[in-house]
């Protein structure tokens, strides 16, 4: 078979990402056929630039879950002939192309890429929900009641915020320090916050019909649980509570360390925005007349001051996802925490940069693929804020 | 505003004291011992032999003496053993009666780095004139684009100038170092195009800076940094445009250039002034990675060394210096946002 011309290369990768092109045609026929209906969502094909945002951000989202479909070749199957050979090389079977060329070790750079957008797609979003259940459970008492929790919570948070964010990877995702358990205990302490938020939530919520609120308390203090203990136990580490057989979800322990710093790294910064917020919010009058009827604290941070912090909130949700993933990136840029091997765009990025002056497609592609995907987190992040400013 | 500066300096204090410790308790635990032992005394040694090597060399006594002992609020110990006195202020060839008391980093003495064998002040200040050069030419190029770009966009919100620029200053903050590092690199100093019009290291840079092997790195780092400031600017910038005194200087014919110039350029710099100091911590990210990128000998690429090779000493002074430099920076920005704006009143 003949090697590709750059037009057969882009007709190729095109051709590669239908079942994405589908979904996208799919996702946007139906929001812009529903679109006054939607809400703020709706709101966000108001906007060129939200769209193409969005446009981006999904487009990765769907190729982290059509991943087996699109990509060419696995993802660790070596080809030594193949080694840092040029986009659109034809593979020595004859059998297909090396769409964007060989790596250092002769693997197939584009399947690479399609699958490390996996790793981001599934550790990004979560780990900024946890840093954001943090900051939330930790910043509404600190504003709300001010004083001396307020004075220690902040004293904390900036004692975080104050440390060089790659010092802090380096001490805690090194080999020797994930052997004293460290990052464990903390996984022990931070995965701790969902729950209790949860639990806040419904306490608060349902506190005048107890049988219905200790119906749920009780789901989720069974469910939540045991998530939480499978999450956090792992055979043969420090932390082994639950036994093997009943450990359902199996974090690798290098996956677990990077989520847990991540959340750690971030769960400071929404910490002060959300008590910022609330101290901005708690001096309206709707926060006062709730005192007036004698609502508890937690009912009126959770259900009258949160709802009314959404705006700023989501626009930062978005930001932080883009600035977790570039976190994630840093990482492996290190070769911190993720295995070599891992298809992820920062561990790429890192193997690529060092043969960088030979070949230059094994960096370039993840580096291009991770700036698409926070670039489109960011313009969505704007249009979300303009919209949400126009009422 | 002493009060306001004094308890200011206090919470620099206990911040900077609460930081040292935690860095030092998470690089002196056990499997870090071990492994500096192990590299120190022969990678054979068995376990017994270990636990004499760490408390033949004072590693023994509980982390909060040793941390005293470090910082030189606690006499450093001493061992005597078959008549020789060793301690942790004696060094080698020193008479031990001469020795002082105390020796940490407030004596000045700030260890040996067992990676580079040299004392670790030495090393660090070395290093960290090297960053320091390159921190000035980033702050150079970073601070006056970033402000211009964000008084032009801000100067007529919504005109097609500001989308423009606005949608540059995004696409900056969304190009983390080592992903424009690495296009840079690859478009201006390599085959690909065949522009070879830089250097894709820097190493040459530490003896001789010229703009050929300087400009990359430079610019990798200020980039990420532009957007950021620029959007800062551009948001106070629009929020002074809307005011009323420049509504009342445009009825009364003022040109809109002097309006710019003369009555909102400088309330519209209060803000991005804060942005800049608090910019520095992330600066230090960038330079860790940009001095990886491009193989620069400065402090980032000492603290990856220090970090991977479990030289503990240097680490620690690695992290003493990034502290001071985070919250110096805040220090002054608060100060300088008080002092830049008068109708802050501190109770």
């Amino acid at each position: 078979m003949e090697n590709l011309g750059s037009g057969g290369i882009i007709v190729a990768v095109v051709k590669q990402f239908w079942p994405v092109w589908i979904a996208l045609a799919l996702t946007f026929a139906v929001s812009f056929r529903f679109k006054r209906r939607l809400g703020l969502y709706g709101k966000l094909f108001d906007s060129t630039i939200a769209m193409i945002g969005f446009a981006l951000v999904m487009f990765w989202v769907f190729t982290a879950i059509f991943a087996d479909m699109i990509v060419t070749y696995d993802v660790l199957a070596q080809i030594s002939q193949m080694k840092n050979k040029v986009p659109g090389t034809a593979t020595p079977d004859g059998a297909g192309w090396y769409l964007l060329g060989g790596d250092h070790l002769g693997r197939d750079v584009f399947s690479r890429m399609v699958m490390g957008s996996r790793v981001v797609i599934i550790i990004a979003p979560f780990a900024t929900v946890f840093a954001f259940m943090v900051g939330i459970t930790l910043g509404l008492p600190a504003g709300y009641y001010g004083g001396r929790l307020d004075a220690f919570l902040s004293f904390l948070a900036n004692l975080i915020l104050a440390f060089p964010v790659i010092l802090l990877f380096y001490l805690l995702v090194t080999r020797e320090i994930v052997e004293t358990g460290v990052p464990q205990y903390m996984a022990v302490v931070l995965f701790l916050f969902p729950i209790a938020f949860l639990l806040v939530l419904i306490n608060s919520r349902y506190y005048v019909t107890p049988v219905l609120r200790n119906t749920l308390v009780l789901a989720v203090v069974i469910v939540g649980g045991y998530i939480y203990l499978s999450l956090v136990s792992e055979d043969g580490t420090k932390i082994a509570v639950l036994p093997n057989a009943i450990d359902l979800i199996h974090m690798p322990g290098n996956i677990l360390i990077v989520f847990v710093s991540v959340v750690f790294v971030n769960a400071p910064t929404v910490f002060r925005i959300v008590r910022g917020i609330v101290l901005d919010i708690k001096t309206r009058d709707y926060v006062a007349a709730g005192q007036t009827r004698g609502e508890r604290p937690w009912y009126i941070m959770i259900w009258e001051i949160l709802p009314n912090a959404r705006g700023p909130l989501i626009v930062d949700f978005c930001l932080r996802i883009g600035y977790t993933t570039i976190l994630l990136g840093t990482l492996g840029f290190f070769g911190l925490g993720l295995t070599p091997e891992s298809p992820d765009w920062g561990s790429t990025i890192n193997a690529g940069r060092k043969l960088i002056t030979i070949a230059q497609h094994p960096a370039i592609v993840p580096a291009l693929a991770l700036m698409s995907l926070v670039l489109g987190l960011n313009l969505l992040a704007d249009g979300l804020r303009e919209e949400s400013l126009k009422d | 505003m002493l009060g306001f500066l004094l308890r200011r300096f206090g919470t620099v204090l206990l911040t900077a004291l609460c930081l040292t410790f935690i860095v030092f308790f998470l690089t002196n635990l056990p499997p870090n011992l071990e492994k500096l032992a192990k590299t120190e005394a022969g990678s054979r040694i068995s376990d017994e032999e270990v636990a004499s090597w760490l408390d033949k060399n004072g590693y023994s006594s509980p982390v909060l003496v040793r941390y005293g002992e470090w910082l030189g609020v606690v006499p450093g110990w001493t061992r005597e053993a078959d008549g020789v006195k060793t301690g942790r202020c004696i060094a080698p060839g020193m008479e031990p009666a001469d020795a002082p008391r105390y020796c940490g980093i407030f004596q000045g003495d700030w260890g040996f780095s067992t990676f580079f064998k040299s004392p670790v002040s030495e090393k660090l200040g070395y290093h960290l004139g090297l960053t320091g050069i390159l921190m000035f030419w980033v702050m150079v190029v970073m601070v006056p684009v970033s402000l211009i770009i964000g008084v032009l966009a801000g100067m007529r919100e919504g005109s097609k100038l500001d989308r423009t620029l606005s949608t540059v200053s995004i696409a900056s903050t969304a190009t983390p170092e080592y992903v424009s590092g690495v296009i840079l690199i690859a478009v201006f100093a390599s085959s690909m195009f065949g522009l070879k019009w830089f250097k894709g290291t820097a190493t040459g840079a530490m003896d001789h800076i010229t703009f050929d092997n300087f400009f990359l790195p430079v610019i990798t780092i200020a980039l990420y940094g532009i957007g950021y400031i620029a959007r800062m600017t551009r948001a106070s910038m629009t929020e002074v445009m809307t005011a009323q005194y420049i509504r009342t200087a445009r009825l009364k014919g003022v040109s809109f250039k002097n309006v710019v110039m003369k009555h909102a350029l400088r309330n519209a710099l209060i803000a991005p002034f804060t942005v800049i100091m608090l910019q520095f911590p992330w600066l230090l990210n960038g330079v860790v990675i940009v001095e990886s990128l491009f193989s620069y000998k400065g402090f980032g690429w000492t603290l990856v060394q220090a970090a991977g090779n479990n030289d503990i000493n240097l680490l620690l002074g690695c992290s003493v210096v990034a502290v001071v430099v985070v919250l110096v920076t805040q220090l002054i920005s608060d100060i300088g946002y008080v002092y830049l704006n008068p109708r802050i009143r501190i109770s």
